[in-house]
């Protein structure tokens, strides 16, 4: 004889509801982070944008447009990845790796900068 | 004097057996109470960070290799038009690209949002928060679409000259990393809706996350390089 109950339940319905175990934590949770510290950090992130987008309109062509376009980009950079990718709450093991990645990145352009330069291509 | 030296070794021995014994009976114990359960079908690893994040972290830093070389290639690129036609900086329209950009940047807030939701169970928030950025995520990509069909109108096509053809790699690439990114969030949430990921896989949300955010960094460093920067 089956229950009434068990009848009436279905999997779309169990994927609605919460978590039946609260005490039991989630892989990979953060526990210094919440939704207001995100929205912070987005709102920092937007208003970064927008003073990026103005910047090119209040100076002139030269070192005192770039620079401070690229200061900000990479206090973004930062941002997201410390935050958003939660590399400041991981294991220092992703901040090596993903960094690593980004120098020789970085040592790519100086690479093909240089060989362009040598020979002047 | 000796033999109570030696017994004492040896007793001291005996317990550090037993000990080791009853460690390896608990880990078998533990490793045997979840080899049924798919939520801890993962395996203790040497770093303490599971083997799915692990190599979502290595692949994004190889992705880092991959947009150095083709910023890389814009940046030296960049005003060789000598074959003709206009070149990228000529053609630009930076206030669409800078709601582009926006909406891209808000994106990442959704995708944080949903990973929190899910990491406190609220399967159907967190469902809302994905869709929130696949939507975002679609918005950026018919602005790349409309801004890559006025470039042609004007005369900048991907074999109009090597500046062009760098541009369009560059921004090309970086649309598909989206479109994909599209795809995995959008086949996230399916496997929410069928109940495939409880809160005890959080972190299947968290990678799909990772590789979003990724994107939405490496728009950044395109957004101020090639387009804020003449």
């Amino acid at each position: 004889m089956t229950d009434a109950t068990t009848v009436t339940e279905s999997p779309t319905t169990a994927a609605d509801e919460p978590d039946p175990v609260p005490d039991h934590p989630a892989e990979g949770a953060h526990e210094h982070t919440s939704d207001k510290l995100y929205i912070r950090v987005a709102i920092v992130l937007a208003i970064m944008t927008a003073s990026e987008v103005a910047w090119p309109y209040i100076v002139d062509d030269g070192p005192v447009l770039m620079f401070p376009l690229l200061i900000v980009m990479s206090i973004k950079f930062v941002i997201i990845a410390s935050f958003f990718m939660h590399l400041r709450f991981d294991s220092k093991v992703l901040t090596r790796i993903f960094y690593t990645g980004l120098l020789l990145a970085a040592g790519v352009y100086v690479a093909a900068l240089f060989t362009f330069q040598v020979f002047g291509i | 004097m000796t033999d109570t030296t030696t017994n004492e070794r040896l007793a001291a021995a005996e317990a550090l057996e037993q000990r080791a014994g009853k460690e390896a009976a608990e880990r078998s114990a533990v490793a045997g109470a979840y080899a049924d359960d798919p939520a801890h079908d993962h395996h203790i690893t040497n770093t303490g960070i599971s083997n799915p994040k692990l190599a979502m972290w290595v692949f994004l830093g190889s992705e880092c290799l991959l947009f150095g070389g083709l910023i890389s290639t814009f940046l030296l690129y960049k005003n060789n038009n000598l074959a003709g036609g206009p070149t990228p900086h000529d053609v630009y329209d930076i206030e669409l690209t800078s709601i582009s950009s926006f909406v891209l940047l808000m994106s990442s807030l959704t995708m944080v949002l949903a990973v929190s939701a899910i990491q406190r169970g609220e399967q159907a928030r967190m469902r809302l928060w994905l869709v929130s950025t696949a939507l975002l995520g679609g918005t950026f990509i018919g602005g790349q679409a409309y801004e890559f069909q006025v470039f042609v109108k004007e005369g900048l096509g991907f074999t109009t000259n090597s500046a062009g053809s760098a541009f369009f790699a560059l921004t090309g690439f970086h649309g598909v990393h989206v479109t994909i990114g599209i795809v995995m969030l959008l086949s996230t949430v399916i496997l929410s809706a069928v109940g495939r990921i409880p809160r005890a896989r959080a972190e299947a949300v968290e990678i799909v996350g990772l590789y979003w955010h990724f994107v939405d960094i490496v728009w950044v460093l395109i957004f101020t390089v090639v387009y804020l920067i003449p």
